[in-house]
């Protein structure tokens, strides 16, 4: 490797490193800007100054300059702290002093830097810059005065988030940040602009003056709004959740956070469950821990065990279904299943429904086919991997099933069944001569009656064209509920004979229907008696008999399992609201009214427990490399029919209760059907 | 004879216009004569040539052209090799590439062939200035000619497959500045490139590139036709060749006038436009290269050469030979606060110290040419200055920091008069600075 000098210090380096990159290495803090590590380089700060040998007499850029073999780099010369001083002074005298009462006050660049290379007072004597602020939708709120035009925002949008909204107009001292029209950012991944302003222009407009970020214990855990298991921090005041910040994980999310993850927030603290509801002549009415528990057991202990069924819902942690599934198979109850949304899959091997290449790994495919899927509301920040790989222009991507703008192109092939039964023959040809195929099957083309059969056809195709090979397994599946990978790693679907969801919620199906977080079933046809475990006044608590007050994900400790397989642990952020409790000691203590106490007393036990039942779940955050199965005897042969695959997630802002609960949701759902009203207009 | 160059040594033998600028009257007055037979004798017969005149850029930095052009991958890879003629003459008191284009195109179009045929380019890409509507229509109509003369284009009479395009700015300053003028000509907002990359490295849509500006091209022709020797035998060592010079302000007769290097600027004012204004001692300061270099003052002026270095001996510059010139009438704080507010309005807005200090620069000159400021803020702004020089991804921080240096470096006391005027003017002037000295 190639040695430059650092301060005096050597310095070994990879070739195709910035000067930055090689000081940083060295131990040299060098402020910046505009310079990030995932977005193109601008250049335009100036802050990242230093003094290179060999080169001309004056600071250059380091950000933007190759770092040679023998270079010497000095980072904290007189000429570079002057340079970088003027910079500074310059940045500062049109920036409003407003930091008292300005969001960013406390986790500011320009507030730190400042710090570091601003002069005591202030030599400009003129009037100040006032730059009129911006609309750019729900999620960011501006305050342009203070912009520094380091232009972050405008390489995220285009070059990550793939939406040109963002934009930079006029000149000099003049230019401005702005989105053009006055339009929202139409992009899912629009609040990471707010983590990338390093100054106050754009803060996040849903909990704009709600805290100081001194004010907030930062917990590290695990986003559950899609089946990614986005890494995240979530910031709490007091009892309340105030935000939700990306963790890096490079696997997973990189360092990006989807708007509906990041805003969920309020969701979190309105129509709340917190104490257990019992129904009494066609009310609800409030009721104690013990009479609601006692209801449900003498309910369940009365009727017959194919008559008591259970369905897990799309947020629901590892370990409540475990018990929940334990409880049930110990009434004798074949009656389990977490698929909501009634897809073929949670039969076979374990690698027939994971995202197999991983959603890292995805990159590296040449040729995607997307079934019956749209990443870019069904998982935003794989849709940005798959934009990323096609930047790259060595990864094709193909489509059937809804003709969405996925803010990359991609060859439309058709819209559902008859298309995957007789692809055409360039994109066969194409998917053949691929060295890394890969299909993304989402849960638009696999659930309902169909199910089986296109599953088995997509198994067909996968074989056919060598999506499996040495080192390599293309087949994936990108689920929506992050519970699901888990719910069918643990075997939560009927046990023989069962029913499965959809037969359950029929009308005389079963006695008593006990929902674990199901919301996204339709149950009113069921006649059953029906007991809601969950943390939200919605859908599933609107019928339900009795409601047990549970947690919800930023309450709890709990094991997720994202769509690539990989386990993750959630830690506990504040306590469950009023009186309500974790999942797991709910039905814990209801089994213990039923008569079948489960053998677990703490939830260290229970994890003991499913994990000795099912080892993978105790591979936490590892990933399988990728495994050959037999993908061809997937789902069941039969007729395809011709019905066109559409998304799972029409709306991916009100398809969770926290979600349906939230104001900012509401919002971001607003404006996704607002180019339809206009047009009707 | 007025000046050095005799009348047989001129390039632009039509520089006012008086001939025919049509290919018609360009082939009489030499123009695309043997041209052929010098790409004939091959790509580096031709960049040693250009190299052996001394040819520097004539739009103002001065980098030899040959030594540029020899920047240029020698082989054709997978990516094409371009040509682009920078004409967005924009720099104020500078108008010669004006004169070529609308008097003398063909010259222009000859070169570029010649230049690309050395750098292997098959397209040419002429960026014209916004403003330079008439140019326009001459060098298209220029073009055309050439194209139906099978001087270009396809199969033409010279063997090497060439085209020209002609693009009209928008007229922006910056887009003078060669990646800025790339990132336009590909349709993008004109900013400056970060460099490295050069454009010979990747340059227009990620090809190798050189950016020329129009005399510069212009010449070569006629350097080929005539020899190395001949252009290398006028001007100083390492300041050689002819050039075209305008000059404006207060002399009698503001003229653009082609003259061969290190000419005494004295000689040039007195023998071609005149003299100044009210007599040589009525001169209180010239620009010698275009708003953006430094001002000199009339001593330095009696013994500068206009050359490349005698100017920079002076802290000066050369620039694109663009002389103003400044009698004692002119108020020089507000001739170079207007200049400053050039600077500040042509400023791409892209890199911090440009974008802030140039408002800033200004804005303290307005006030200092009514002399409503601090003696203090003297040192202050030169400082601001030199915040901005030399930090900014191109050179038009440069470009506005030199003027105001120079500015204060000459006549700094003029400055102070100015503010202790204004003070004494208000009797009751209670200003804090007064009472803090």
């Amino acid at each position: 490797m190639p040695i430059a000098k650092v301060n005096g210090v050597e310095t070994e380096f990879e070739p195709g490193m910035t000067v930055l990159q090689v000081a940083e290495r060295a131990g040299a803090e060098i402020p910046r800007f505009c310079y990030h590590e995932r977005l193109s380089i601008a250049g335009n700060c100036r802050m990242c100054l230093v003094e290179v040998k060999p080169g001309p007499p004056k600071p250059q850029a380091s950000c933007a300059l190759p770092a040679a073999e023998g270079q010497e780099i000095f980072t904290d010369t007189a000429m570079v702290k002057k340079a970088r001083e003027g910079v500074m002074e310059f940045l500062l005298i049109n920036h409003p002093l407003d930091c008292p009462i300005c969001d960013q006050g406390g986790e500011c660049d320009l507030q730190d830097q400042a710090m570091g290379y601003g002069r005591d007072g202030s030599r400009y004597a003129e009037n100040k810059r006032a730059v009129e602020e911006k609309n750019m939708g729900p999620t960011v709120k501006t305050f342009m005065t203070r912009c520094i035009q380091c232009t972050r925002c405008v390489r995220f949008v285009t070059e990550v988030a793939g939406v040109p909204d963002i934009g930079m107009i006029s000149r000099g001292e003049d230019a401005e940040i702005t989105t053009y029209l006055e339009k929202a950012v139409d992009s899912e991944l629009s609040g990471n602009v707010n983590d990338l302003c390093p100054v106050g222009a754009l803060t996040h407009r849903p909990w704009q003056f709600h805290y100081r970020p001194w004010e907030l214990k930062r917990t590290e855990t695990i986003d559950v709004m899609d089946a990614l298991g986005s890494n995240i921090s979530a910031q709490a005041k007091g009892a309340e959740v105030m935000r939700i910040l990306p963790r890096v994980n490079e696997g997973i999310n990189e360092e990006w956070l989807s708007d509906k993850s990041r805003y969920i927030v309020d969701g979190l603290q309105k129509r709340r469950l917190d104490r257990p509801y019992v129904r009494d002549n066609g009310r609800l009415r409030a009721a104690s821990w013990d009479e609601a528990l006692g209801v449900v057991a003498a309910r369940l202990t009365q009727s017959q065990p194919d008559r008591i069924g259970v369905i897990a819902g799309d947020l629901q942690d590892a370990e409540s279904m475990k018990a929940t599934l334990d409880l049930f198979r110990a009434l004798g109850s074949a009656n389990t299943d977490c698929r909501q949304d009634g897809s073929a899959l949670g039969v076979g091997p374990r690698e027939g429904w994971l995202f197999n290449s991983g959603i890292a790994g995805i990159e590296q495919a040449d040729v995607i086919l997307l079934v019956g899927v749209n990443p870019r509301t069904e998982a935003p920040l794989l849709n940005a991997r798959l934009r990323k790989a096609w930047l790259s222009g060595k990864t094709e991507i193909l489509v059937i099933g809804e003709q969405a703008d996925l803010t990359y192109e991609y060859s439309y092939l058709g819209a559902g069944s008859k298309t995957l039964s007789k692809l055409p023959k360039p994109a066969a040809d194409l998917l053949a001569k691929a060295e890394r195929p890969a299909i993304i099957v989402g849960g638009g083309a696999i659930s309902g009656e169909a199910g089986p059969s296109v599953l088995n056809a997509l198994g067909a195709l996968a074989k056919k064209v060598g999506v499996i090979a040495e080192g390599w397994n293309g087949f994936n599946v990108l689920h929506t509920a992050a519970s699901r990978v888990a719910g069918l790693d643990m075997g939560f679907v009927p046990a023989d004979g069962g029913l499965s969801a959809v037969q359950m919620v029929q009308t005389g199906a079963l006695d008593v229907l006990f929902l674990l977080g199901a919301d996204e079933i339709d149950a009113s046809a069921s006649d059953a008696f029906k007991v809601y475990l969950g943390s939200h006044g919605d859908n599933g608590a609107h019928g339900a008999d009795v409601i047990l007050p549970g947690a919800a994900y930023t309450e709890k400790a709990g094991l997720y399992v994202n769509t690539e397989g990989r386990v993750q642990m959630a830690e506990r952020v504040v306590f469950p609201k009023g009186e309500a409790k974790d999942d797991w000691a709910i039905v814990r203590a209801l089994s213990e009214r039923v008569g079948r106490t489960l053998p677990y007393d703490s939830l260290d036990q229970l994890r003991t427990r499913l994990m000795a039942d099912h080892p993978t779940f105790g591979r936490i955050d590892y990933l399988a490399p990728a495994q050959a199965f037999d993908v061809a005897s997937l789902g069941k042969k039969g007729d395809l029919g011709d019905t066109g695959f559409v998304s799972a997630v029409p709306d991916p802002y009100l398809n969770n209760p926290i979600a349906r609960a939230s104001a900012t949701m509401a919002e971001l759902s607003a404006l996704r059907i607002a180019p339809v009203a206009m047009a009707a207009e | 004879m007025a000046g050095i160059l005799q009348d047989k040594d001129r390039i632009f033998t039509n520089l006012y216009g008086f001939q025919d600028w049509t290919l018609e009257g360009a082939k009489t007055r030499g123009a695309w004569n043997a041209t052929r037979d010098m790409l004939d004798l091959g790509r580096d017969w031709i960049i040693t040539n250009v190299k052996n005149s001394g040819l520097r850029g004539r739009g103002g930095a001065g980098f030899s052209t040959g030594l540029k052009w020899s920047f240029m991958p020698k082989e054709v890879k997978d990516r094409p090799h371009y040509l682009v003629v920078n004409a967005d003459e924009s720099e104020p008191g500078t108008c010669k590439d004006r004169e070529i284009m609308r008097h003398d195109p063909h010259l222009l179009i000859e070169g570029c062939l010649i230049a690309s045929f050395a750098m292997q380019a098959h397209a040419c890409y002429i960026y014209l200035r916004g403003e330079y509507v008439l140019e326009r229509e001459r060098m298209e109509a220029a073009v055309k000619q050439a194209y139906e003369a099978k001087l270009i284009g396809k199969n033409n009479v010279h063997g090497w497959d060439f085209d020209v395009y002609i693009h009209h700015g928008a007229g922006a300053y910056i887009c003078g500045e060669e990646t800025a003028l790339l990132e336009s000509l590909e349709g993008k907002k004109g900013q400056p490139r970060l460099k490295p990359p050069f454009p010979a490295g990747a340059g227009l849509y990620g090809c190798p590139t050189t950016v020329n500006n129009v005399e510069s091209i212009a010449v070569v022709g006629t350097i080929l036709r005539r020899g190395a020797e001949w252009f290398a035998g006028f001007g100083r060592a390492n300041n050689t060749g002819t050039k075209l010079m305008c000059i404006s302000g207060h002399v009698n007769k503001p003229c653009n006038v082609e003259e061969a290097m290190s000419i005494p600027l004295k000689q040039l004012l007195e023998e071609h436009c005149g003299g100044v204004r009210g007599g040589w001692d009525n001169l209180k300061a010239v620009i010698p290269g275009g708003s953006s270099v430094p001002l000199i003052t009339r001593e330095m002026s009696e013994t500068a050469l206009m050359d490349f270095d005698s100017l920079r001996e002076m802290r000066s510059g050369l620039g694109t030979a663009a002389v103003i010139v400044m009698d004692n009438s002119t108020d020089l704080v507000k001739a170079i606060a207007r200049i400053s507010y050039f600077y500040k309005h042509e400023s791409c807005g892209q890199c911090t110290p440009c974008r802030e200090g140039t408002g800033w620069m200004w804005r303290v000159l307005e006030r200092m040419s009514i002399g409503e400021a601090d003696p203090s803020e003297i040192d202050m702004l030169l400082e601001v200055s030199t915040q901005i020089e030399g930090h900014t991804i191109c050179a038009l921080g440069d470009a506005a920091a030199w003027p105001v240096q120079g500015l204060i470096r000459h006549f700094r006391h003029e400055i102070e008069d100015r503010i202790s005027q204004y003070r004494t003017r208000r009797a009751n002037f209670a200003g804090h600075a007064i009472a803090a000295e």
